[in-house]
């Protein structure tokens, strides 16, 4: 339900900061996110996994001058925030003083978006998610095919204040169906939908797309590995931008020199256009980060050329600028990250995306990939869910999957066409709507069997 | 404890569960991160709640809670078996579990000295040294040191009479140093592991003493050339050994993913059942089990979270595929009981299958060092950088931190990202020597995800390191 369970969030952080302003806290953030989280699961056509969760987790970042301590608990009785907030402080108290000043943001107007939340998510019920898990099977069932997938629907409260007079609160949810259809060759193909109001979601269309595929992938034949020109799906292209913004996008990794990322550098083709951008109601919008800052837009990629990184309050302090609103839960020494990343569209259907390959290779889907060289953004994965031939600007038939072993940043530069419609996405670094893209070169280094 | 894991039981079976059982954890974690002489954070973590897992119908429901209170027993146990009622809806085959006897006991990971007893600035301390002596090498970008320690109580009970009770510690830490020069970023670290235990292991990791050592492996990597592509005999030292066990045994003897339970998430594996017993996996030097009994693992424990007592499986002897992970649901489908390999990454998430310490066992004859005398010409490699595996666990491809030529039994030119690539049985075949005890390490993986929604396992593996033959390396374009 949208309606709290616990007492207010920000009722409790408010507690927690009284405990750590007692206690001698020069300056204190206190972050209560509380979840109801529920997932359910299919395989082999049945559900075979079914989960709920409920939690309220308070973490407090306590500054003594130049000294942190950071401590969290699920626990939510006085007694609990009194000892995360005696943790805290004695953390701080042992700790060495570091040399720069401990940045938290202050105070500013937060335009909160309509649509982070919606009630159908919050409230969504296990026989609504089976129904759902019944119709994408049923889907499968058609196609003479099995289906393997989650259908998940999650409430997020999140509450942030701090002793500067930041005070935030939203309630947000996110719902995502995704599914492998699979038949008994093994062939299989993917779909997914996400959205923040889990009604929106197709469920019949997303199992038709993934049977549909899984039907049209059987009998796979082997091409060699080497250099193709390529149509990423959007499934595929949602870890380009992942990595990026892993590897690249987040100012303390430019600030420590382990990113490709410099503002007026080119690095992808005119045709490429990222932003972070929270408020797009095209995405997964959020209001404030997890410092309680407003989220602004940023720039990332403008037509090829980096426009700019994303900052939370530390970065930015170092920086001498202000932050973007990007900041995690502390303590974070991984940096800020663009959780809301969105790719511009292009003008091409999917039809001329796979029509402008004189030979090459349409991918459905990245598996398991990982950086090899990470300022280069060598990343290595494999094919998956669908792999095709295409010749002469056709589907000739389903390939064995492939390994790749490729520069994301010359997959950007190699941009030849983009896609006129987006997807929304959960990847491995938050929400992301993506196109699908026609690359003029793609590195596949080996083979597998199916 | 058993006030409310008995409520939560009777609620279940009173509202139709023919199965029920229930964790109740506690745990405390404890994380320090320096980043180039800097405290980048400590801080201490603690959550607690239970977990109550239900059939009903023949169909699994699972529902878990943070608040502590009978009332919240009787929500969550009854919330469980709505969620299993529904799962009921969409189900070809009803649940069969296998006939364990009702588990009772309790466990506790031997600690020498409490990592949580330790004051931070103690810990703090031992970092600091760490991170400045890799510092001291000059030229150094940016150095990295982290510290992690994790205690959990559980309880587990069940309606069959089953009462454990276990408390495991694990402690890990690891020393980065990166070397920045242009477009080149190279890392070294040491060890990237972690171990079931107290604040000793760390201290006898001597993280200082190494610090020089690996900032100026870093700074020659960066004058190293790049590993080139070839074909050729590759060395694998035991921290990059069990990495490739990891991804191409480990998993792909899960008995969940092989029945395709984890097909829409990691995927499923070639180690279909009707191989059981006769599939050639490896080469004859190729002994490989799961053993969650050994001292000092991050998949040791006294009972798994079904309740079925730790155990030690073989998975691949003299190269043959003969056994898998299992749990209570999938062991009877392949005519087994359950290995006891199922558990859960906190309260808050049903057991899953998961690797317990996966080892490859040493064998008597050659030391390490020895198999590096024996080889004529290949690449010795050191310590896994990134990994990557195939659905079906059968094509992969590793990077290492450090990759040096051998050429006449002698170990010569370095070379940067190296990295090497191959299918897995063919290349478990091609493994001509497994080095002896003396190299035997024991290593921690604290970071092995699987399933929906996501958790984070703690696995072993142990390694002593292996040649093998006509391995393609130098993958991609440089």
């Amino acid at each position: 339900m949208l309606s709290e369970r616990d007492p207010d969030g920000l009722e409790l952080a408010e507690r927690v900061l009284r405990h750590a302003e007692a206690l001698g806290a020069t300056q204190a953030e206190v972050l209560v996110d509380e979840a109801e989280s529920r997932l359910t699961r299919f395989a082999n056509s049945e559900i075979h996994q079914n989960v709920a969760e409920s939690n309220t987790m308070v973490n407090l970042r306590f500054v003594d001058e130049r000294r942190v301590g950071c401590a969290s608990t699920n626990r939510t009785d006085d007694e609990a925030l009194r000892r995360l907030a005696e943790s805290a402080a004695r953390i701080a108290r042992f700790m060495p003083e570091a040399d720069e000043a401990v940045h938290l943001p202050g105070p500013a107007p937060i335009a909160y978006v309509h649509g982070a939340a919606a009630p159908a998510t919050a409230d969504a019920t296990p026989e609504f998610r089976a129904a759902a898990a019944r119709e994408v099977i049923a889907a499968a069932d058609a196609a003479g095919v099995q289906a393997y997938g989650s259908f998940t629907t999650d409430l997020e409260r999140v509450a942030l204040a701090n002793s500067l007079g930041v005070r935030a609160q939203e309630a947000r949810t996110w719902s995502q169906l995704l599914t492998v259809a699979m038949g008994s060759a093994g062939e299989a193909g993917y779909a997914e939908a996400a959205a923040v109001d889990c009604t929106a979601i197709d469920v019949a269309a997303v199992g038709r797309e993934a049977a549909d595929k899984a039907r049209s992938a059987r009998a796979p034949v082997s091409v060699p590995p080497g250099d193709y020109p390529v149509v990423l799906e959007p499934y595929a292209v949602v870890d380009l931008l992942d990595m990026l913004g892993y590897l690249g996008f987040s100012a303390l990794a430019v600030q420590e020199g382990r990113s490709f990322f410099e503002p007026g550098k080119v690095i992808g083709s005119p045709l490429v256009t990222i932003v972070d951008d929270a408020e797009d109601l095209a995405g997964a919008p959020i209001s404030f980060d997890y410092e309680g800052t407003p989220k602004r837009r940023v720039p990332l990629v403008e037509a090829g050329v980096c426009r700019e990184a994303v900052y939370d309050a530390q970065t930015a302090a170092r920086a001498g600028r202000e932050s973007t609103g990007h900041g995690l839960p502390a303590p974070n020494p991984y940096g800020p990250f663009p959780l809301n990343m969105i790719m511009s569209a292009g003008t091409a259907s999917r039809e001329e995306l796979i029509g402008g390959l004189e030979r090459g290779l349409l991918v459905t889907r990245f598996h398991y990939t990982n950086p090899v060289h990470p300022k280069l953004v060598i990343v290595t994965g494999m094919t998956r869910d669908g792999t095709f031939l295409v010749e002469h600007g056709r589907i000739v038939g389903p390939v064995r999957n492939l390994r790749f072993t490729q520069s994301y940043l010359d997959a950007l530069a190699g941009v030849q066409a983009v896609g006129r419609e987006r997807r929304l996405l959960r990847g491995f670094l938050g929400a992301s709507l993506v196109p699908a893209l026609r690359i003029g070169a793609f590195t596949f280094t080996g083979a597998t069997e199916h | 404890m058993p006030e409310l894991t008995d409520r939560a039981l009777d609620t279940a079976v009173q509202r139709g569960a023919t199965f029920a059982d229930v964790r109740q954890t506690r745990r405390a974690d404890e994380s320090i991160a320096i980043k180039s002489g800097r405290v980048e954070g400590v801080t201490f973590g603690d959550s607690e709640g239970f977990g109550v897992r239900v059939l009903v119908d023949g169909a699994w429901g699972f529902a878990a809670s943070n608040r502590l209170t009978a009332a919240e027993a009787d929500r969550v146990a009854a919330e469980a078996v709505r969620i299993a009622r529904a799962s009921a809806t969409a189900l070809r085959h009803r649940v069969e579990l296998d006939s364990r006897p009702p588990a009772h006991g309790t466990y506790r990971t031997p600690v020498v000295e409490d990592p949580f007893a330790l004051s931070v600035e103690r810990k703090v301390g031992d970092l600091l040294a760490a991170d400045e002596a890799m510092r001291r090498v000059p030229g150094i970008g940016f150095t990295e040191v982290r510290y992690d320690a994790q205690r959990e109580w559980k309880t587990y009970a069940a309606n069959d009479g089953s009462l454990v009770e276990q408390e495991i510690s694990h402690v890990g830490a690891v020393i980065e140093a990166n070397a920045v020069q242009g477009d080149d970023i190279q890392r070294r670290s040491y060890p990237d592991s972690a171990a079931a235990g107290g604040y000793e292991w760390v201290r006898d990791l001597d993280l200082a003493g190494n610090g020089e050592r690996v900032a100026s492996q870093a700074m020659a990597l960066l004058a190293a050339p790049q590993c080139p592509p070839m074909r050729t005999t590759v060395i694998l030292h035991p921290s990059q050994l069990y990495m490739q066990v990891h991804e191409s045994c480990g998993h792909p003897c899960e008995l969940d993913r092989v029945f395709g339970t984890e097909a829409s998430y990691a995927g499923t594996s070639f180690l279909t059942p009707d191989g059981l017993g006769t599939f050639r996996y490896g080469s004859e030097l190729i002994d490989i089990v799961a053993d969650a009994t050994v001292p000092g693992g991050l998949g040791t424990f006294g009972w798994d979270d079904e309740g079925v007592a730790a155990q030690r499986v073989p998975l691949i002897e003299a190269g043959r595929h003969v056994g898998y992970l299992t749990s209570r649901e999938t062991a009877p489908r392949i005519g087994a009981q359950s290995g006891g390999a199922m558990r859960a990454d906190g309260w808050n998430r049903i057991p899953l299958i998961r690797m317990t310490n996966i080892n490859l066992l040493p064998r008597p004859g050659m030391s390490f060092d020895d198999i590096v005398a024996d080889t004529d010409e290949g690449l010795l490699l050191a310590t896994n950088r990134s990994w990557s595996i195939d659905d079906r666990r059968l094509n992969f491809q590793f990077a290492t931190e450090m990759g040096w030529q051998v050429k006449g039994g002698k170990i010569g030119q370095l070379y940067k990202n190296p990295t090497y690539t191959g299918i897995t049985y063919e290349f478990w075949g091609s493994c001509d020597a497994v080095a002896d005890e003396r190299s035997y390490t024991l290593f921690g993986t604290p970071n092995c995800g699987k399933g929906e929604p996501g958790q984070i396992g703690h696995v072993g593996h142990g390694a002593s390191g292996a040649r093998f033959r006509d391995v393609q390396v130098g993958v991609g374009k440089w």
